[in-house]
């Protein structure tokens, strides 16, 4: 079961995504639990390292979104 | 002593209201160092704009942009929030005013409460909603909306069960904080200030009193903003768009405009201002959320005059299949079997339609605040006839009774973007006056010295929060708790009710001491809206405010797993865990102060300009005014008169006098700005007065390099003398009045150069000159004949009565269509026009002694070569474009330049002072500070690793990194501290990694990488 659930982290612009996650939480908007965030000041600070570490971590999938 | 002269004035003022123009006047007011009360008489602040789901012509969302506003505000030390207060007298005058309050008891201990939300869970009261205008329940005890402030709830004496029978209490048993104090009493109080600025905004128009749209009968009718709320994702339906009856998807939904505006008979003769970009927003909103619902809306006039505006209203249109029909709706007729509405309308071909919809919208419109009106009466402001503040034509921020000022809805109806203008206009006015007491009031904020952490190794300290059952009725918090108790370099563990409160914080501070813990991690809430309280805990603490971190398992776990508890605590965990990861690297960083250069640079001798320039000497800089021709005035030295009594034309004067002869302000004529360099607070130029350089040094820079008549090639202007344009015209009749006399049969054609393809915007003034100048001809001829032709009429807010004055005066107005514009033929002196009446739908031909050109406002050609040199951009129009349409309509991208008058956009002269003021109280947010600082959140550079490749300049949106040389033959990229907002984009573009953001290093966003996984 653990390994059909895929892991998602998702690098997020604290001024638009990030907000739009709160705001998704304030409306209860309910979403599965496997996907979590790291705030960035902008996603234009994303490098590719990050990426790549995320994948050797286990990720199945990426999200940045900003 | 004499008591008519106060001995001496008090550094603080009052603000009464506290929507988005109170909110504005507010911040301005405190950030030039003087301290506020904000007073509001609802539980909470806000105003309208926290009711609307998104704002025009952006489409931003409402409640994103004044989120951080409103944190401003909450946490700003010279601010204080006195809600659910209502002034009851003014008394004394200005520099020294004494109020008298009455603080309404919420029955909840406001120091006490933190917004946990469990009392209102239980409460067993259900009530209607009037923040949702009653479409759906809230509890007998409320917060009206989730980011309110303060963040308190308040009971509802009306409907509160223990109130109405003396039993129940509930709340009170439950509250963990013991916030609940059912015998708190209402309390007077008095404050002494300075000056007192009022904001009681508007009341929207009871459409119930429009009986034949059935509102209050149809539950599918309902107000624009019930639609607001429907469209909201934290509105009643949560964001989906239903039908009140039955919650069904609506699939025609009409709107229909000026519902209690531009209707003599119920005596509300003037235009709301809003209602029409409102109804288009809803309409494309409309259409984003479901391309399939039909949407048409139902008007008299499109008044786009705002800027962006029109191009907005057209992309409606365009791209969104908005439909408008121009009529009105004279009833709505219910269908009981299915819920739906039939509105009857005279269509274009005359023929009476009728067509059925699913939902109709009012357009209601925006009426005095009654409450606004009683303070009025009580405090001695006069009102205007339509029960708007009075004021002068020019001055429209001063009231009748001296240190008293106004902004906002509360003096006519306005936009967000227009009542913030005038919400900057009224602090300068406010803080002119009291120039003497800046920083008397103001309180230091101190705090002991750091402690140095470099040589230790890192002890963290965890505070898992509960927040009531928010997170812990969830998320098994103790469990979370225990799991960061056995990371590493954790030191203390432990969970807390409510990590915000203000007991927690103390414990948070005595665990620090007690457990020597040189790093703090909260997971509780989001960082967005708790990260400063808790900064500033540890900074208490005597730790630097950087070394925290924040876990949010509040918005983005506990609220959005609610049913897979389990899951939901695993998920903490992690984000506890890659939280402690990134904790153990956390630096301590420091913010950078640096000194401001308290002298002002204004661009521009014209009206906005120069009024900059005194109101800077008002305040008590220094100003450099520097014009590009020989003579000061602009524009305004041939705007005789306006359609409200003023004469610019003699403003003007008076006010190059004044700043020619002011000791603070150095004129500099045929000057213009070579170059600019530095940053916000410091910037150091060129200028070329008479073709010789000139340095300067300045902290803020006003840009108000204004706007011109467009020169028409249209319609024979320039080849028959019997054409010229509106501004001419005006010049004929105050210069030539017995030619004036002679004139018969004047033409006028309006939009010439506006609203075309290519110059997409309306110039706003145009149809109030055309009107203003033929009620002139009128007083010097009364038989004239005035034919006006136009597109539509634009005489928003109060300027509407000035055309209900024309027509009635017999000044005939002929509507065409953009296609089918008039022509214009010559045959020696005469005159024809011929055009097709889109009203009529006849072809009309008018003989004419005069044609009047009604010529759109131009950017100036100058201004470009400003734009560049000062890197400002330019708007779809080529004026200046401002950092933020809605909420920073004064202020340009730069940071420290600031924007006015016509440079900026179309606007009438008192708009353009109004602006000008404005934008000097933006300015003196930063002149009034000795020295401000760059945050610590910054790129540094190592410059063992820098190259000087570049590639960091290149990537950096903001020019905060050059490449410089710092020593002989020796390149590196260098951070201009003041402009890098740490977005971090150098650091990807570098390739040896030299460029490093301090806070979201490599090394500190890999640890969260690396800990976010399962293992």
């Amino acid at each position: 079961m653990k390994s059909e659930e895929p892991n998602i982290l998702a690098f997020v612009c604290n001024w638009c995504a990030y907000a739009g996650a709160d705001l998704a939480g304030v409306s209860r908007i309910q979403y599965p639990s496997n996907v979590r965030l790291i705030r960035l000041m902008c996603t234009g600070r994303v490098n590719h390292g990050f990426l790549l570490r995320a994948f050797l971590k286990g990720a199945d999938g990426i999200l940045v979104s900003g | 002593m004499n008591l008519t002269q106060p001995t001496h004035k008090i550094g603080s003022i009052a603000i009464v209201g506290s929507g988005i123009a109170g909110i504005q006047t507010a911040l301005d007011i405190a950030d030039s160092d003087f301290k506020v009360y904000l007073i509001e008489e609802k539980p909470n602040v806000g105003g309208v704009m926290a009711q609307l789901d998104k704002t025009f012509p952006t489409n931003d969302c409402s409640s994103c942009m004044m989120g951080p506003k409103l944190a401003k505000l909450a946490n700003h030390p010279n601010i204080e929030i006195l809600a659910y207060s209502d002034v009851l007298d003014v008394n004394g005058e200005a520099g020294r005013f004494q109020l008298t309050l009455k603080k309404k008891a919420r029955a909840v201990n406001a120091e006490r409460c933190v917004a946990c939300n469990i009392c209102a869970e239980k409460c067993p009261v259900k009530v209607s909603d009037p923040f949702n205008l009653d479409l759906n329940q809230r509890k007998a005890i409320y917060l009206p909306y989730p980011q309110a402030v303060p963040l308190v709830y308040t009971i509802d004496k009306d409907h509160c069960r223990y109130f109405k029978n003396g039993k129940c209490r509930i709340c009170e048993k439950l509250c963990n904080n013991n916030a609940i104090f059912f015998d708190q009493k209402d309390e007077i109080i008095t404050l002494e200030t300075g000056a007192v600025i009022l904001a009681g905004g508007f009341e929207p128009f009871d459409a119930r009193l429009k009986g034949e749209y059935g509102y209050g009968r149809w539950p599918n009718v309902i107000t624009s903003l019930e639609y607001e709320r429907i469209l909201s994702a934290a509105g009643p339906y949560q964001g989906h768009i239903l039908r009140p009856s039955d919650g069904e998807r609506p699939r025609r939904i009409a709107w229909i405009q000026c519902v209690g505006s531009r209707d003599s008979h119920m005596g509300l003769e003037y235009c709301s201002a809003v209602c029409c970009m409102s109804a288009a927003k809803q309409a494309m909103i409309t259409k984003e959320h479901s391309s399939e619902i039909e949407t048409s809306i139902f008007y008299i006039d499109i008044r786009a005059h705002g800027k962006g505006f029109d191009r907005f209203y057209e992309r409606s249109k365009s791209e969104n299949n908005v439909r408008y029909v121009r009529s009105m709706i004279s009833r709505v007729i219910p269908n009981p079997e299915d819920d739906t509405l039939s509105i009857c309308y005279a269509a274009p071909d005359h023929h009476i339609r009728e067509e059925t919809v699913d939902l109709v919208v009012l357009s209601v419109g925006l009426c005095p605040n009654p409450s606004f009106m009683q303070l009025a009466e009580r405090i001695g402001i006069q009102l205007n006839a339509q029960g708007f503040c009075a004021t002068e034509p020019l001055e429209v921020v001063t009231t009748s009774r001296p240190g008293i000022f106004v902004c906002g809805a509360a003096q006519s109806p306005k936009d967000i973007p227009d009542s913030v203008q005038q919400a900057s206009s009224a602090a300068a006015h406010a803080t002119a006056l009291l120039t003497d007491t800046r920083g008397s009031l103001v309180v230091a904020a101190s705090a002991p010295d750091e402690r140095d952490v470099s040589k230790e190794e890192p002890r963290i300290g965890v505070f898992v929060c509960h927040c009531g059952i928010n997170i812990a009725g969830v998320v098994d918090v103790e469990a979370v708790a225990d799991y960061a108790g056995s990371l590493a370099s954790v030191t203390y563990a432990t969970d807390c009710m409510f990590a915000c409160s203000t007991d927690q914080l103390q414990a948070i501070k005595n665990a620090i001491d007690a457990h020597h813990l040189n790093r703090v991690e909260v997971a509780s809430c989001t960082p967005r809206t708790h990260e400063p309280l808790f900064r500033n805990t540890l900074r208490q603490a005597g730790l630097n405010p950087y070394l925290f971190e924040l876990a949010n398992i509040r918005e983005q776990d506990a609220w959005v797993h609610q049913a897979e508890p389990q899951a939901a605590t695993e998920k903490a965990k992690r984000l506890v865990r890659m939280s402690v990861s990134r904790a153990r690297l956390l630096e301590p960083l420091y913010d950078t102060p640096y000194e401001v250069v308290q002298r002002a640079l204004v661009i521009g001798g014209g009206l906005a300009g120069l009024t900059a320039a005194l109101t800077f000497a008002e305040q008590g800089f220094e100003t450099t005014l520097v014009e590009h021709t020989a003579e000061l005035g602009g524009n305004a030295r041939s705007l005789y008169y306006t359609e409200d009594g003023a004469h610019p034309s003699q403003v003007v004067q008076d006010l190059i006098q004044k700043v020619q002869t002011h000791s603070l302000i150095s004129v500099h004529t045929e000057a213009e700005l070579r170059s600019i360099a530095g940053s916000c607070g410091n910037f150091s130029s060129t200028v070329s007065v008479k073709g010789e350089s000139h340095k300067l040094s300045h902290g803020v820079v006003v840009v108000a390099t204004g706007g011109q008549e467009y020169q028409p090639s249209e319609y024979l202007y320039g080849q028959h003398p019997r054409v010229m344009t509106q501004k001419e015209f005006e010049t004929l009749l105050v210069s030539e009045p017995d030619r004036a006399e002679d004139l018969r049969r004047v033409a006028m054609i309006q939009c010439v150069g506006s609203r075309e393809p290519e110059y997409l915007y309306c110039s706003r003034v145009c149809c109030t000159a055309a009107i203003k100048n033929s009620l002139k001809l009128k007083t010097i001829n009364p038989d004239a004949q005035i034919s006006v032709l136009y597109r539509d009429i634009r005489t928003f807010g109060l300027k509407e009565s000035y055309y209900l004055k024309a027509r009635q005066q017999g000044v005939r107005f002929y509507r065409f269509e953009r296609e089918q514009k008039p022509q214009v033929e010559a045959q020696g002196d005469a005159l024809t026009i011929s055009v097709y009446d889109a009203q009529l739908r006849a072809p009309v031909r008018l003989e004419a002694d005069l044609l009047v050109l009604s010529a759109a406002i131009r950017p100036r050609e100058e201004s470009k070569q400003l734009m560049e040199a000062m890197h400002l951009a330019q708007d779809e129009d080529g004026f200046f474009m401002e950092a933020h349409p809605k909420l920073k309509p004064l202020d340009a991208a730069v940071p420290g330049v600031y924007l006015c008058g016509l440079a900026q956009g179309p606007k009438f002269a008192s708009e353009a002072i109004v602006q000008a003021r404005g934008a000097v109280s933006r300015a003196v947010t930063v002149l009034s500070q000795k020295e401000i600082v760059a945050e610590g959140m910054i790129n540094r550079v190592d410059t063992d690793l820098c190259r000087a490749c570049g590639e960091c300049e290149k990537a950096c949106c903001f020019e905060a990194i050059k490449v410089t040389e710092r020593s002989p033959g020796r390149k590196r990229a260098v951070v201009t501290e003041a402009l890098c907002t740490g977005c971090g984009v150098c650091n990807v573009a570098c390739p040896t990694g030299a460029a490093s953001l301090s806070h979201f290093k490599d090394t500190q966003i890999n640890e969260m990488v690396e800990k976010f996984g399962d293992d």
